[in-house]
């Protein structure tokens, strides 16, 4: 069972991966992103973070995803444009990558000592998890708090166009 | 228990489960019509059936043989997977949501909850809001001013509101410990009406945020700015026709109907009675399974009737004050419940 | 058949998913010339990380493998806020998108 699921939805993963590669619309690559971000979800819950599995829907999925598509749509970006600079990146950047992927791989192919998940093996409860947090992490917890805020008000700092530079430059 | 019959009986579930929800989902549309009606001193729909019990079967009827529009200039592939998100991410949230009392199946199986989650709570806000895709797609899709009007309007709508409907629930998951809606359950219904979150657990602010966020999430009346007729035709989905849009129409209702049984299970004591023991228990065993589900269904009953009633009673926001009131009243409101209620929790 | 059902995974296999994923969204941020779609590359590449952290703590039993996640989708979150802003004015500035032609420090 654990097998199944985990072909079918590492399948789902690459593919979406992939897909977001090969299509030329943000919209489009805005999507199969958002597979890629649920199909990891599940992969989560199988390895047993449940937490983690529904944070991934409810922030990526839901929340930074949503603000790309909105972003797209706003901008109405269409179609991306290929130049030399694409193709440059091309010629220098698969090789770099396939090379990448074959170093990592023979790394954790021979690997010793890595064991197998199974199917209810191992549930992380939420309870633990907000143990750990609010225990052991709290003054990084705490931190990223403050990195939140400082975000928010970069981004309002950022997207305003009002009594600032914005009516100046008009 | 094998896996195969865990699957057969997994898949009954879900059939019954459906069948039942879009049949509530089509009777909660007659409800509506019927009590708007009544509210603006007409009858409502009074000739298919008698009272007009029939007409859902004649509406769903049209919706089927209208012929169905593809405007020429729409982006097929998301114009027709746009109603399929939408009324997916409705139907699926229904899944965690249990309807009755606990293990009286056969064998000891959940006869009234299709899957017992750990997460329940969780699952239902992520289904929730991956449901905001399906507007969003369908306004860009459609490549009309209104659609796309209508569907940034929602989606940031639906962000904002998102916000604060989840930390309004962080109330009464707090007074649980513990986001499994079984437990939440139980935790409040110990006596009865009076240790029902909204009273006996003091989370009636909470409740407040609740349903104003759950307006604008299902974007209903007074916040359905998105499809507000007078502005923007039929927003997100005015391009649609036949069964796409019946499809839209479908989700909305069913988003409501999962929205009233989430208000029930958390703030008005699920599936148990408000009297708690003061009714002594029924020894027939099918009475006993189908008493709970009565006061389930009679809870979310209620709530569809506010929904409706408010909508025929409260005009429509203006955007800046939808947008005011989300981020400056009812997110500090939020806060305050969270603060408050782990105050009285800690020093109790 | 029934042992089918109950076979395991290796771990190795997650983590080659997780190492698929990230030279994926490496390969994303090279080739793509839309500023957004970059963008997207670089959440990809985020989220192949976070697969193995996530296999990581399953391996060891260790929970702050899961919370060093829950630390990556909060720095996303406060990157995508700040990010998209920036792709805003950028756009608001040029008019465009490409990469390519957001080259210049100063208009």
């Amino acid at each position: 069972m654990h097998l199944i699921l985990f072909f079918l939805f590492a399948g789902f993963c690459l593919a979406g991966a992939i897909n977001l590669l090969l299509q030329s619309h943000p919209i489009n690559s805005a999507l199969s992103l958002i597979v890629v971000m649920t199909s990891l979800a599940v992969l989560y819950l199988l390895l047993g973070a449940e937490f983690l599995a529904a944070a991934q829907i409810i922030v990526y999925a839901g929340a930074i995803m949503v603000l790309f598509t909105f972003v797209v749509m706003l901008l109405n970006a269409g179609r991306e444009e290929r130049t030399l600079g694409s193709r440059a990146a091309r010629i220098v950047g698969f090789p770099a990558v396939v090379a990448i992927l074959g170093v990592v791989a023979t790394i954790i192919l021979h690997a010793q000592g890595l064991g197998t998940a199974a199917l209810s093996q191992g549930i992380t409860s939420t309870e633990d998890l907000s143990r750990v947090l609010f225990h052991d992490l709290l003054l990084p917890f705490e931190v990223t708090s403050v990195l939140i805020l400082i975000a928010i008000l970069g981004a309002v700092a950022l997207a305003r166009r009002g009594d600032g530079e914005g009516t100046a430059q008009k | 228990m094998t896996i195969f019959e865990f699957f057969l009986w997994s898949l009954l579930k879900v059939a019954v489960v459906t069948v039942v929800l879009l049949l509530g989902v089509a009777y909660t549309v007659l409800l509506e019509r019927k009590l708007v009606g009544h509210i603006q001193n007409r009858w409502g729909p009074s000739r298919v059936g008698p009272f007009g019990l029939l007409q859902p079967l004649v509406d769903g009827a049209k919706s089927f043989l209208k012929e169905d529009l593809i405007p020429t200039s729409v982006y097929k592939p998301l114009y027709l997977l746009a109603p399929l998100i939408s009324l997916g991410c409705a139907l699926i949230s229904i899944a965690v949501v249990p309807f009755g009392a606990p293990n009286i199946g056969p064998k000891g199986m959940d006869l009234f909850q299709i899957s017992d989650v750990n997460i329940g709570l969780l699952v239902l806000l992520g289904v929730t809001s991956i449901g905001v895709y399906g507007i969003a797609l369908a306004g860009w899709s459609s490549n009309n001013k209104y659609s796309l009007l209508g569907a940034l309007r929602s989606s940031a709508q639906m962000i904002s509101y998102e916000l604060a409907l989840g930390l309004s629930l962080v109330g009464v998951v707090l007074r649980a410990g513990s986001f499994n809606l079984r437990t939440i359950v139980e935790q409040q219904a110990t006596k009865g009406i009076v240790t029902w979150n909204i009273f006996g657990g003091f989370q009636f602010l909470a409740f407040f945020i609740y349903l104003m966020a759950a307006y604008a999430e299902t974007n209903r009346s007074p916040f359905d700015l998105p499809e507000a007729e007078s502005e923007l035709t039929g927003g997100y989905h005015t391009e649609y026709s036949s069964m796409k849009f019946a499809m839209f129409f479908m989700a909305e209702y069913a988003n409501m109907i999962t929205v009233g049984c989430v208000a029930t299970l958390l703030f008005l004591g699920g599936w148990t009675s408000p009297f708690g023991d003061l009714i002594p228990q029924p020894q027939n065993i099918l009475v006993h399974a189908l008493v709970p589900v009565f006061w389930f269904v009679a809870k979310v009953f209620c709530f569809l009737f506010l929904y409706v009633w408010v909508r025929g009673t409260l005009p429509r926001f203006r955007y800046d004050q939808l947008m005011n009131f989300g981020w400056r009243i009812l997110m500090p409101l939020a806060i305050l419940n969270i603060v408050g209620t782990s105050l009285w929790l800690a020093y109790r | 058949m029934n042992s089918f059902l109950v076979q395991p995974v290796p771990v190795s296999w997650y983590l080659l998913l997780s190492a698929a994923l990230f030279s994926l969204g490496v390969a994303g941020f090279l080739i793509k010339r839309n500023l957004i779609t970059v963008f997207m590359s670089i959440e990809l590449m985020l989220n192949a990380v976070n697969l193995s952290f996530v296999t990581f703590a399953h391996e060891w039993h260790a929970v702050k493998g899961q919370i060093f996640v829950f630390f990556v989708m909060m720095v996303a979150a406060a990157e995508a806020a700040v990010g998209l802003a920036i792709i805003i004015a950028v756009f608001r500035a040029r008019a465009t998108l490409a990469v390519d032609r957001i080259d210049l420090m100063k208009l």
